[in-house]
């Protein structure tokens, strides 16, 4: 078993770029990249979808962070970063109306796609018309369908009329990716479309240069870049399906940054000594849970979830299942959020209390060792990922948790493309192991999965699939898309936050903790909670000199 | 002869038409489906979900989601995948090359090795390399062939670090004949290690047959030298069989190996199966299962007919 101390974790970050990012102000001269090079991210998964607004998966993002550019973009540290935009609107620039219905943004001059052509506001009012055609299979229209209309003044000014206050909204535009609209105006069929596919054009720091099927892409630096020339030559996305082969093709030299699901924990401790390597610790905002449906009679009692936190060994699974690497959590947000409230009780592992509390609420141990109220045995089914071994081992310690104080737990796992279909969204579960981010991107709002009109298996909308329901829950959200000022939001949140830890709506496990190796001597690598992949910041990545 | 071609044509296609059905059938009634890889997603909404299941037509009864694909299909048709939107030819025919040029490289050298040792094994019968040939192709059938290719990375690509450990080329490298060679000695020797173990035994047994035969003893009496009653007599007509199991894994060249192709991170059809399926990607495994199915009626096809060619007292009427 590998724990890891303290000091292991700053000797770490500290082997390799990582360093630069902690303690800027010891950052030296050496640390500015030289020109040229290559930087190869191995991912176990494939790249196949290069139009940013049709449906994708977290691997494509990733090279959509290359090739286009959206108005701003969050930064490593939660803040929003100008990007298409010469500045973040705000009410006292100006840039958001006092009653939050109005966004208006300045855009930045010069700026040209890939082909020569130059970007206009045109091209924004166009991304949204795209979002809104019936006819186009978007991914997405959150923060598009709040929209009533979208205004272009001039060449260089954008302006949005919502229909209602939508605090998320920046959030929401920070992921809306701009496309051209000299490109796919004239396009007969914007599903099928060469670019989204061949020949992505985008404002980006770099280029689609070309694609083997199955194997790799290479996006190729763009010099004309609004925000200068990128130092590398070149960025190559290489898919490799096996962790394993992943794991050793970045050993062996052939990878240098391992994306998206990073180094299995299993290899952490060979991986730390490996020479020539930098690993980072990169919190991600998702969240283990276990998720209640609650919608099935066990669940709707307070005592039973309460009951089963205490009863769940939420240090072995840390410890004994994954390495220790993974923070205990108590709420929804990461720590690295602006609205992450530090004060939530902490876990207790206690069978003793849940076997009382059991008690005390009614239910009985029956003759068969099973807990039973009213004719109900408290006996359900938990579903994760079919072959994900460290969830499964999770699964054997939570029964064996939950069989001591006299409940039973069923492990009902299906494959990915049966579990995460109408099962999850139509809520058929009795509880899920799940990795869930609640939040999209670095806002903390998450009304429609928690809210109480958010549940897809009762309206058809939302998703809201552990369908949960409290009012005070509901309005702590409602107010929290209503309100623009960020510290009155935060102090919402933060009581949300309390609310649902102390009515455990979900039991929280761990905040994920992705282990990434990068090559010694690449500079620049930022992981980044706040955006989808951490390729966010490809333009500034560089070889030491 | 063109009364038997015509027969064996229609029966093809009903064959064809029954895979397809039941094809489409399991794919379909399995649980799952192809949009829930993005329901993780923290802004895939309950509307977004039935937006897309819309939009790719599989809110439709499947008799007619089936029936618009079949008549796709008559029409060149084959509709477009799922994940990406680009034509299912086009994905498929994107994976055919390096595909191509692993198997063949595999049966080479299975073919090369298998006849070879065979032919041996049968001549020298019981003798120590016949045991150890027999030892050899027995332990060569039993390992996995993951184990095997991963045992090929370590030694030779980790320890020894002569070949790389695996890729279709050197990431990022211009394309040159020799280190598409380097890249391609251990996947192909993985796959054709395998393959030979079945081609030694196919062959052995075969030549063994043959061997005693009374024309054989005949043209020994003859005084015909030893190697020329082996490799002329004996071998030409033990060939027979041997021809079957070329048929038999003619598809094999197209369809791929998807455990090989995974461990080498190489970008075959196999490949492209699994990860379809890990997409419930439809359009592209019903695809990729025609494929394969007119690749095995041909290969039955045109066995038949080489046993005509090779074998003279077979006559089809």
């Amino acid at each position: 078993m590998t724990r890891i101390s303290r000091r292991e974790v700053l000797q770490i970050l500290a082997g390799g770029g990582a360093a630069a990012v902690l303690a800027p102000g010891l950052a030296h001269a050496a640390d500015t990249p030289k020109r040229g090079g290559q930087v190869v991210v191995g991912l176990s998964q494939e790249p196949t979808v290069f139009n940013p607004l049709r449906p994708h998966i977290e691997v494509d993002r990733g090279v959509h962070f290359g090739i286009f550019d959206s108005l701003w973009r969050t930064d490593d540290k939660g803040q929003f970063l100008p990007n298409l935009a010469v500045e973040i609107p705000s009410v006292k620039n100006g840039g958001i109306s006092k009653n939050g219905l109005e966004y208006t943004v300045r855009l930045r001059k010069g700026v040209t796609w890939h082909d020569g052509k130059p970007f206009t506001a045109r091209d924004v009012k166009f991304t949204w018309d795209l979002v809104m055609n019936p006819k186009f299979g978007a991914y997405t229209k959150v923060g598009y369908d709040v929209i009533a209309a979208v205004e272009t003044p001039d060449d260089a000014t954008v302006r949005f009329k919502l229909k209602e206050p939508f605090a998320p909204f920046l959030t929401a535009w920070g992921d809306a990716w701009i496309v051209p609209a000299h490109v796919l105006e004239g396009v007969a069929d914007p599903n099928t479309a060469e670019f989204n596919t061949r020949s992505p054009i985008g404002t980006g720091p770099f280029k689609f240069a070309s694609r083997v099927a199955g194997d790799h892409l290479v996006l190729a630096a763009n010099p004309a870049y609004h925000g200068g020339a990128p130092p590398l030559e070149r960025v190559i996305f290489k898919y490799i399906p096996d962790l394993t082969v992943l794991y050793t093709q970045f050993k062996t030299g052939a990878v240098d940054v391992t994306g998206m699901q990073g180094i299995s924990a299993e290899f952490y401790g060979e991986a730390k000594s490996l020479p020539g390597v930098a690993l980072h610790l990169h919190h991600s905002p998702s969240v283990e849970y276990i998720y209640f449906n609650h919608g099935k009679p066990w669940f709707k009692e307070r005592a039973v979830r309460q009951a089963l936190y205490h009863a769940m060994d939420k240090r072995a699974i840390i410890e004994q299942v994954y390495y220790g690497v993974p923070k205990p959590i108590e709420g929804y947000l990461p720590s690295t959020s602006w609205a992450y409230n530090a004060d939530l009780p902490k876990h207790e592992y206690n069978a003793e209390k849940a076997r009382q509390i059991l008690d005390e609420a009614g239910w009985k141990l029956g003759a068969d060792g099973i807990r039973a109220k009213g004719g109900v045995r408290l006996s359900f089914t938990n579903s994760t990922t079919a072959g994900n071994k460290l969830r499964e081992q999770t699964q054997a310690l939570l029964q064996q948790n939950w069989r001591a104080v006299g409940v039973d737990m069923q492990i009902n796992n299906m494959p990915a493309a049966v579990i995460w279909g109408e099962f999850y969204v139509k809520s058929k579960f009795d509880t899920l192991l799940v990795g869930i981010q609640a939040s999209v991107g670095d806002d903390p709002d998450c009304l429609n999965r928690i809210h109480s009109k958010y549940i897809a298996a009762e309206t058809g909308s939302g998703r809201n699939v552990s369908q949960y329901k409290n009012p005070q829950v509901d309005k702590l959200l409602e107010d929290g898309v209503r309100e623009v000022d960020r510290g009155k939001r935060r102090t919402i949140y933060v009581k949300l936050q309390e609310t649902l830890r102390s009515d455990l709506a979900y039991l929280p496990i761990f905040s994920y903790v992705r282990i990434e190796g990068v090559k010694q001597g690449m500079l620049n690598y930022k992981p980044n909670s706040n955006v989808l992949h951490n390729t966010w910041n490809m333009h500034e990545w560089g070889w030491r000199a | 002869m063109r009364t038997y071609l015509a027969r064996r044509v229609v029966q093809s296609l009903v064959v064809l038409f029954l895979v397809s059905l039941g094809g489409f059938s399991v794919l379909h009634l399995a649980p799952g489906g192809p949009i829930a890889i993005y329901t993780m997603s923290p802004t895939m909404s309950a509307e977004d979900v039935e937006r897309l299941t819309r939009l790719l037509g599989l809110d439709q009864p499947l008799h007619v989601q089936y029936t618009k694909w079949v008549r796709g299909m008559v029409t060149a048709d084959w509709g477009r995948s799922y994940r990406d939107g680009r034509t299912v030819g086009e994905v498929i025919a994107d994976r055919i090359p390096a595909t191509l040029v692993l198997m063949l490289s595999a049966f080479v050298v299975a073919i090369v090795l298998g006849l070879a040792t065979g032919i041996v094994s049968a001549v020298r019968q019981y003798s120590v390399f016949d045991h150890a040939m027999t030892l050899g192709a027995m332990v060569a059938l039993s390992i996995p062939t993951f184990w095997l290719g991963l045992m090929g990375i370590y030694v030779f690509a980790e320890l020894l670090r002569v070949l790389p450990p695996g890729n279709i080329g050197t990431i990022g490298a211009p394309f040159s004949l020799a280190d598409r060679l380097r890249h391609l000695a251990l996947p192909a020797a993985t796959l054709g290690l395998v393959m030979v173990a079945t081609w030694s035994r196919y062959t052995r047994a075969s030549m063994l047959e043959v061997i005693g035969e009374d024309y054989i003893r005949t043209a020994r009496a003859k005084g015909v030298a030893g190697p020329v009653v082996i490799l002329k007599h004996a071998l030409k007509n033990a060939l027979l069989p041997l021809v079957t199991l070329a048929g038999l894994q003619l598809p094999l060249i197209f369809s791929g190996a998807l455990v090989t192709e995974t461990v080498f991170t190489w970008p075959g059809m196999g490949r492209l199966f699994v990860d379809s399926i890990g997409y419930r990607d439809y359009p592209v495994l019903m695809g990729l299962l025609i494929l394969t199915s007119v690749l095995v009626v041909v290969g039955n096809l045109v066995t038949d007919l080489l046993y005509a060619a090779i074998d003279p007292r077979i006559r089809h009427a």
